[in-house]
């Protein structure tokens, strides 16, 4: 993907979070965007994954600029998934049920054609067998997975994926962060928020540093992490790695 | 010690005690006078189911349609709805009766009392529910909507589909227990001179002076229909409860 954002502003009341971001990638298959909390990383991510409207600017993937109608939104977020940090999963429904539903509901599938469109990576993340629980019989990790999936089998042209481990503990971290590289490995597009550093150097292709609501640094991972020029961004690196 | 054990342990010991409290106070009992009426009672606890369950689905519909009235962004429409619901739960129940029947009723031609007990029934208990209906919508965090708007749900599916199963499951201990008290407040309509279950044990009372044999009777078959109610409730409580 090719991502042009120009000049983006969000503002919620009187607080401004995006103040005039701007930024133009190559064309990448993993995005990642780091920085401090409340840094705009996830406003930025929402307005990317088209469930807010930016104040002013705009975004452009692959030349297709972002429409700002609800209307057109809904459509591109059709084509699209997004994965939150918690709590995404529907949890009166089980985990295959979570799976089916934007597929029948909004893709128009038959129930047997769903099932049948998820069998298959059901298996490959080892997921099957938790298939028939509500979400509250399966951890943390199972959750991000299923989640992961339900944003994927819609044959999503990307993921957004907003600090996806930052709710689990250190293995289930693990976990997920495995299957996120797989994708990679297997050509899913995403841009990824995320702290896990370790993880977002190995998988990214550009990395953009965001903090009070503007890019700082761009480039890629090794670039940004041990020979970025600006100031803010190596003590913000200088603090959290060992 | 099981749970049905300990519930059988305590209506036993409150039976008891209220039976030794009769025992203590000297009254003729008439049962044989009562035991004539037993067809008019039955007559009028049927009438009460039949006008319970017409007040449930009726107050069911109120409550629905008067949730989405305060839940308006409109302002117009909240105050409506706002102002209907402070009304009805800040005036009683009789007053309310007496003017639907007599004022109301009596301007638009609406002469059958059973059709105005229903919708007085209805108005009433529906101004309650519509309270428990928006907390049960409130109750669902945003996190959900935006899940449901993430993978393209329309603002209609993803109410039908995301929101209203899980505030139904929330909502279900209170609706049945409100449920309880309107098969209670049915007694009301006897002012109404509806020949409900209450009205009949007031008559049989009149007619054999008898008056525990008469209303005795009436305890049993209200706790007849509010019992089950609760064990239902308490039931689909156990089965949807999935949240950790």
């Amino acid at each position: 993907m090719l991502l042009d954002i120009r000049q983006l502003v969000q503002r919620f009341g009187p607080t401004t979070v995006l103040d005039g971001l701007d930024l133009a990638t190559g064309p990448v298959a993993a995005l990642v965007l780091v920085g401090p909390s409340g840094g705009g990383k996830s406003t930025l991510l929402r307005i990317l994954a088209g469930l807010d409207v930016p104040v002013a600017g705009s975004v452009s993937f692959d030349g297709e600029t972002l429409p700002r109608d609800e209307g057109g939104l809904r459509a591109y977020r059709r084509t699209v998934g997004t994965v939150f940090q918690a709590y995404n999963l529907f949890p009166h429904l089980t985990a295959l049920e979570n799976l089916l539903l934007p597929l029948v509901h909004v893709h128009g599938l038959s129930v047997a054609e769903a099932r049948e469109r998820v069998r298959e990576p059901l298996e490959r993340f080892q997921l099957a067998a938790h298939a028939h629980k509500r979400p509250a019989e399966l951890s943390g990790g199972q959750k991000q997975r299923i989640a992961i999936l339900r944003a994927l089998v819609v044959r999503a042209r990307r993921l957004f994926l907003d600090e996806p481990t930052s709710a689990l503990d250190p293995e289930m971290t693990g976990e997920v962060l495995e299957m996120i590289g797989e994708l990679k490995a297997s050509g899913t597009q995403f841009v990824l928020v995320t702290h896990e550093m370790g993880f977002a150097r190995r998988v990214a292709d550009e990395m953009a540093f965001v903090a009070d609501g503007r890019v700082l640094a761009h480039g890629g991972p090794a670039a940004i992490i041990e020979e970025c020029g600006v100031p803010r961004v190596r003590e913000f690196f200088a603090r959290i790695l060992p | 010690m099981s749970r049905w054990l300990a519930h059988a342990i305590v209506v036993a010991v409150f039976v008891a005690l209220i039976g030794l409290a009769f025992m203590r106070v000297p009254y003729a009992w008439n049962w044989a006078g009562v035991w004539e009426y037993r067809q008019k009672l039955l007559q009028g606890f049927v009438t009460t189911v039949a006008l319970g369950v017409a007040a449930l689905v009726g107050s069911t519909l109120v409550g629905m349609l008067t949730a989405v009235l305060l839940g308006s962004r409109h302002v117009l429409l909240e105050a409506v709805g706002r102002v209907y619901v402070e009304l009805i739960r800040g005036t009683p129940l009789l007053v309310q009766l007496l003017i639907g029947f007599y004022v109301v009723a009596g301007a638009v031609g609406l002469e059958n009392r059973y059709v105005v007990g229903v919708l007085v029934l209805s108005l009433f208990s529906g101004a309650y529910m519509a309270e428990i209906f928006r907390g049960g919508l409130a109750a669902i965090p945003q996190t959900q909507r935006d899940a449901a708007r993430a993978v393209g749900l329309t603002p209609w599916q993803s109410f039908r589909l995301v929101i209203l199963p899980q505030a139904v499951r929330l909502v279900l201990p209170a609706v049945a227990g409100q449920f309880v008290s309107l098969i209670k407040d049915s007694s009301l309509l006897s002012v109404i001179a509806v020949s409900e279950f209450t009205l009949a044990a007031q008559e049989v009372n009149a007619f054999t002076y008898s008056t525990l044999e008469s209303y005795l009777p009436l305890a049993a078959g209200y706790l007849l229909l509010t019992l089950p109610l609760s064990a239902v409730s308490r039931l689909l409580e156990r089965r949807y409860r999935y949240e950790s």
